[in-house]
């Protein structure tokens, strides 16, 4: 029997002790005296979330491919249990061998959004491990963090010793070899970090310096060093059908939030929205083999035995082959009793074919995603769906028995007017009328049902709207408001409902996603007065925040609500993600004289992944 | 075909609940492959249901499930593709093909015996337990009271009961306690309020950490009345 770290005591007085016991189907038994590197993946929040989360799966698969590796995992204890660790001082543990992170070679966390960094220091913390990289020793782990919100680590830059920049199965080797070397010699925790350094793709914070100007801008931003690279450049896999995928992924025992096989059928979007940090960052797009996928498809499901098969991409209407992969899922569905849950797909004849072959009409709603509620404020954000697309797949989905559609929208974008919010309102308006002219009272089952949610727009890091700035959240709430009444007079009110999210935390994602290294203090604070969790709206606690940034004098206004200028030296601008800085400009120029781009596969706009020779910039001449 | 199949669940896995075992045994059976029948419509699921529900803590040898199966090979083949797919701490170790009339397990069930030992060397019971001479007396001047009351605590208030006629044997094994209680839907005595009446009896401390629980068997009554384990209602095949 495995040794668990947590006495019976403590696993029955707790919610969920399921969390903290590991042992799950699939997961990775090793030997400790046959490895010489211990590596912990960490997703900073709760298991069933982390458990969902497909990178970890692909990295806990290809570490433990290594020999010399054993890869486990940890995830933030849930408030309960962090509450009985700090009474008891009981270091933090992984979950395989319940050993003490504290003892492990690596600790890496995966960034997915900016409301977990409280989380992140309640790992190392609860782990025993000095919060702040300057204060750890040789023989304490490498803090590594990666994924999205590592394109713009300085917020967090205090707490990592390094920020990997791309995509995970491309220079970990290198960096593990390196470390044996360390583990192994007298070589100095700093001399590591430097060479590290000069692995590409790697980012170390403490090698660089910001200086500031008396604005609060940032004035000059370099390495200390003249042996440290002064640009990094994202790491990208250029062939998607040879890199290495999880085919027996880890199987539960508790009911987790994606409870299904996850097939990564295409990395990288096409499309260009300018909201959207997705697109950028993961330039170019590449598809993988659909005979490939097949095959795996095949594999996870008999490996896994789960029951649910999803696809994995930023836009899956764009994958060339998904009618023939659909085909054969839908094979499987009925011979093998596989569900499909498709992710959100362009709405066209196509994909209602598809989902009316997988699942009941009457009980399932179309999405559709237009984010803005006017044709021009959707040309300011390139996003490619007009109204025609909207109403032509509504109405062919009226037909095919659906009556319940839910739209996706950000208020707060750039350029936006009280004309384009209305449009909200009007565009579900409009949607309803067409069920009503078009459906038969004798064809109607229940009511026609619009439902249009709104989130409140955040400009990210490597976008075209980087330099935008964020509305207030008391002008946020009003535009709700205004929408919310609008709503009421559509003649169909009855049939349409608006939702909308809420501010503060929002406002805050803003300010971290585009902060400097002068938030590692605010957000140290806001950790030392007891928050964890913030992302889950019961945990989150506003005042903590606000006094930490009195505290440090910090003005959100100055990360948030001002536009910047694209002069401004800004704190991510030392990162190469390929797509060009003049591209991003060009890009907000044409935004704000509402022009669009058309997408990667109609005409190639230059952005500048094409330097890494791979993906959709070379389909057309293979 | 009806199929009933027995588990341990074990060690770690006393961790994890009753509706995590059952997803447990829908993908198990799934990598197995076996050819479980499945219910029609839109979302179709595996026609299984399961007996007793074990409390969280509790380890046990005797855990049935049924299952509606549309082929089968033999009780051999099928125990161990289950377990060549399984974790180590839940194991399948019985197999057999019900007859067309067997009522399903859930509602069968009527008894489980425990085996209990005591884990904590500085407890006050366990002074009883070290002495099993000692213990066997005790218990049966417990088990001679004429009745045995407990008081159950629920949301709004608190109720005597009686749980004597819940107790069908209560027994000193080797520094063990043994003991068979009625279960199921007619009348489910936990084992954790015989604990706690004998500590009261005793005059002892109860603290539900002192003991390790471990689920013998789960039985149902035969034609003539008397108790047999549930997989002896089918067949191996």
């Amino acid at each position: 029997m495995r040794k668990l770290a947590l006495s019976d005591e403590i696993l029955m007085s707790i919610e969920k002790p399921a969390r903290y016991i590991g042992g799950e189907y699939n997961s990775v038994m090793k030997d400790k005296d046959e490895i010489d590197i211990r590596f912990c993946m960490c997703f900073p929040d709760v298991y069933e979330i982390g458990m969902s989360h497909l990178g970890i799966q692909i990295l806990y698969d290809m570490f433990n491919k290594r020999e010399d590796t054993w890869c486990e995992r940890v995830y933030s204890p849930w408030p309960d249990l962090d509450l009985v660790m700090r009474e008891n001082n009981i270091p933090l543990f992984a979950l395989e061998s319940q050993d003490n992170i504290k003892d492990f070679d690596f600790l890496g966390i995966t960034l997915q959004y900016e409301m977990c960094y409280t989380n992140i220091l309640q790992i190392l913390d609860l782990s025993q491990i000095p919060i702040k990289s300057e204060n750890r020793k040789k023989g304490d782990p490498i803090i590594i963090g990666g994924g999205p919100c590592a394109y713009n680590p300085e917020p967090i830059a205090d707490f990592f010793d390094i920020f990997y920049i791309g995509e995970g199965e491309t220079v970990y080797d290198q960096l593990l070899d390196l470390y044996k070397e360390y583990k192994n010699s007298d070589m100095k925790r700093r001399d590591f970090l430097i060479k590290a350094s000069n692995i590409p793709g790697l980012y170390v914070p403490c090698l660089y310096d910001v200086c500031y100007n008396n604005d609060g801008t940032i004035a000059d931003f370099g390495p200390k060093y003249s042996n440290v690279p002064d640009r990094i450049v994202k790491q990208v896999v250029r062939n998607m059908s040879q890199v290495t995928y999880p085919e027996k992924p880890i199987v539960p025992f508790m009911k987790v939030t994606q409870d299904r096989v996850v097939l990564e059928i295409m990395r990288g979007c096409i499309r260009g929205c300018r909201f959207c940090q997705a697109g950028m960052i993961y330039r170019p797009t590449r598809p993988k083999d659909v005979n490939l996928l097949k095959q795996y498809a095949q594999n996870m499901l008999d490996n896994s035995g789960q029951e649910e098969i999803t696809f994995s991409s930023l836009s899956s209407s764009d994958y060339g082959d998904l009618a023939e992969l659909t085909d054969c899922l839908i094979e499987k569905m009925n011979s093998e009793h596989v569900n499909i849950s498709l992710p959100s797909l362009r709405i066209d004849a196509f994909s209602l074919d598809v989902m009316s072959k997988i699942q009941d009409v009457k009980k399932n709603s179309l999405t559709f995603a237009p984010e803005a509620g006017t044709q021009r404020l959707r040309n300011v954000i390139n996003k490619g769906l007009t109204k025609e697309d909207i109403l032509n797949g509504s109405l062919q989905a009226f037909k095919g028995g659906w009556n319940k559609v839910k739209l996706y929208f950000m208020m707060g974008l750039p350029t936006e007017t009280y004309e384009d919010i209305e449009g909200i309102a009007d565009l579900s308006e409009e949607i309803t009328e067409l069920y009503f002219d078009n459906i038969p009272k004798e064809q109607r089952e229940g009511r026609v049902m619009v439902t249009a949610s709104a989130s409140y727009f955040v400009p990210k890091p490597f976008t075209p709207f980087q330099w935008a700035p964020m509305i207030e959240p008391e002008e946020f709430v009003k535009r709700a408001y205004h929408v919310k009444d609008k709503f009421r007079e559509e003649k169909n009110h009855k049939s349409l409902k608006f939702q909308y999210h809420e501010a503060d935390i929002t406002i805050l994602e803003g300010l971290l996603a585009r902060g400097d290294r002068k938030l590692c203090d605010v957000i140290y604070d806001v950790y030392s007065s007891g928050q964890i969790f913030d992302a889950w709206t019961e945990y989150f606690n506003k005042e903590n925040w606000d006094n930490a940034l009195n505290k440090h004098n910090i003005d959100v206004g100055f990360y948030t609500y001002r536009e910047r200028s694209t002069d401004e030296i800004l704190p991510w601008d030392f990162i190469d993600i390929g797509v060009s800085k003049s591209f991003l400009v060009r890009e907000w120029e044409l935004a704000k004289q509402e022009q669009t781009t058309p997408n990667c596969r109609q005409k190639c706009s230059a952005c500048g992944a094409a330097k890494f020779k791979g993906g959709v910039c070379f389909e057309a001449k293979n | 075909m009806k199929l009933r199949i027995k588990y341990s669940k074990l060690g770690n896995l006393r961790f994890i609940g009753h509706l995590d075992v059952m997803r447990y045994f829908q993908k198990a059976i799934r990598r197995a492959k076996l050819k479980v029948s499945y219910s029609k419509g839109y979302s179709p699921h595996q026609i299984i249901s399961f007996a007793a529900p074990l409390a969280m803590g509790i380890t046990s040898d005797g855990e049935y499930f049924d299952g509606e199966f549309d082929e089968i090979t033999t009780s051999e083949d099928m125990i161990n593709r289950l377990n060549e797919v399984g974790v180590d701490e839940i194991r399948v170790s019985e197999c057999v093909l019900l007859p067309d009339s067997a009522k399903n397990s859930m509602s069968v069930v009527a008894a489980s015996d425990y085996i209990i030992e005591t884990k904590n060397n500085e407890s006050e019971i366990s002074d009883y337990f070290a002495l099993a001479n000692n213990l066997s007396e005790k218990i049966d001047s417990f088990i001679n009271q004429d009745e045995i009351i407990i008081t159950k605590k629920t949301k709004k208030n608190e109720k005597e009961e009686d749980i004597k006629p819940g107790i069908l044997k209560l027994e000193a094994r080797n520094n063990k306690l043994y003991m068979l209680l009625s279960t199921g839907s007619i009348y489910n005595l936990k084992p954790e309020l015989v604990l706690m009446a004998l500590c009261r009896y005793l005059d002892v401390t109860y603290n539900i950490f002192d003991y390790r629980i471990h689920r013998i068997e789960t039985y149902m009554s035969n034609e003539d009345g008397s108790l047999i384990p549930l997989y002896e209602a089918g067949k191996r095949f």
